[in-house]
């Protein structure tokens, strides 16, 4: 009985199972990738707020400290959004009759909440606390970038969980010495980082990679 | 043959899967049906979670910080002056007082600069002059174009401020003789220096 196929039809049968295990694995690259990519993080993504709020602004050029507008940020979960007050603490005197702050005064006069855009947000399982990160001497531009620099906040971390274990097995490398370096965006590692982050982090009872990494220090 | 291109179709069927399901995986872990801080609620007519409290709600603990109040026109100063207490009323002070107090005290805070109602000197005889109960009521009441800090500053860092309003205020005021001798010493060196 003559052959149906050619000879060539080996080659190609071989070739097929080769490349169908390599596309499965580019695939698997490419979907990893994907879900690490600013696509699905939404790093690096400005997002439109119904004010836009520039924390270049009050932060870089006016100086204003994180916690008079994030009042909680030391004692609580989460940093606090400011009220509506308190950009009238500033903005009744100031671009008073500015037509671009307009939502702002309505906001004050009608007591309705500015609904801004979350920009970090975490899934519902993610129990973060930013009093304790903050009172270990973690700094604020280590997770949020250089806000000061900012017109409008995006997310400089990706927010992947690989991205906070990757702090909690080494949190010495981002341990800051004083209550004034946690909340200066431009603080940069000394050169003794190494040694000093060991230090503090003895000093401040940083618990250990086993309990910093273990499942329920994050999901309860 | 036959098995082949079935292969091929199963690992492409298996990859679009995977691919596009991104889109359709339910996220009900990460979506949970309850209220996190300041998130915004259909529930309620005015679209907040965050209740607004009752009228005359008197929040825990907040009666141990009537101890902490003291009149106007008192000159009482309701907890212990610790140099903590000084670094603490300092902390506060650079982050709610400078912007327009300045750093000094003298009214030349950054905001101020840029076009804020210029706030007075606390270096002025009538501010040196005011009683302890007076910034205290300023800070928790506001006053002329400044509003109520009250919101921002418990009552003890109100305190805490007020201590370090006053150190600001001797910086500028005190009398050579009083000062530690190692002090009086440094500045009549490097006085007659220049």
């Amino acid at each position: 009985m003559a052959q149906i196929f050619h000879r060539s039809t080996n080659f190609i049968s071989r070739f097929s199972l080769f490349s169908a295990v390599f596309l499965a694995g580019l695939g698997l690259v490419g979907v990893l990738g994907l879900a690490r990519s600013p696509y699905s993080t939404n790093q690096n993504v400005s997002r439109a707020q119904p004010v836009q709020f520039s924390h270049k602004h009050h932060v870089g050029d006016d100086g204003l400290d994180c916690r008079y507008c994030h009042t909680s940020v030391e004692t609580s979960a989460v940093a606090g959004i400011p009220p509506t007050k308190t950009c009238m603490n500033c903005h009744s005197v100031l671009y008073a009759d500015a037509p671009y702050l307009e939502p702002i005064r309505e906001s004050y006069r009608t007591n309705q909440s500015i609904q801004w855009v979350k920009v970090h947000r975490l899934p519902d399982f993610v129990y973060f606390n930013h009093s304790i990160h903050i009172n270990k001497g973690v700094g604020c531009s280590t997770c949020h970038g250089s806000i000061n620099q900012m017109p409008l906040v995006f997310q400089a971390s990706p927010l992947l969980m690989e991205w906070c274990l990757d702090c909690h097995r080494n949190p010495e490398r981002a341990l800051r010495a004083t209550k004034d370096d946690v909340f200066d965006m431009n603080w940069k590692a000394p050169d003794n980082q190494a040694e000093l982050g060991k230090q503090l982090a003895a000093e401040r009872k940083i618990r250990s990679t086993a309990e910093l990494t273990s499942c329920s220090t994050c999901h309860r | 043959m036959i098995s082949i291109s079935r292969m091929h179709l199963g690992v492409c069927a298996a990859m679009l899967a995977v691919l596009t399901g991104g889109c359709q995986i339910r996220q009900d872990m990460a979506d949970q049906p309850k209220n996190r801080p300041l998130s915004p609620s259909p529930f309620f007519a005015d679209g907040r979670s965050e209740r607004p409290l009752l009228e005359n709600t008197v929040a825990r603990g907040s009666i141990a910080e009537d101890d902490l109040f003291v009149p106007k026109e008192s000159n009482a100063f309701p907890l212990p002056l610790t140099p903590e207490l000084l670094k603490r009323g300092q902390e506060r002070y650079k982050i709610f007082c400078t912007p327009c107090h300045g750093i000094q005290g003298d009214g030349n805070g950054m905001v101020s600069l840029r076009g804020m109602k210029h706030p007075p000197s606390y270096h002025d005889a009538r501010l040196l002059a005011v009683p302890n109960g007076y910034i205290y009521d300023v800070i928790t009441n506001g006053f002329g174009g400044m509003l109520s800090y009250s919101a921002q500053i418990p009552p003890a860092d109100r305190w805490a401020i007020v201590a370090y309003v006053r150190a600001l205020q001797l910086s500028r005021n005190a009398p050579v003789s009083e000062l530690p001798p190692a002090l009086r010493e440094k500045l009549n060196r490097e006085g007659s220096a220049k």
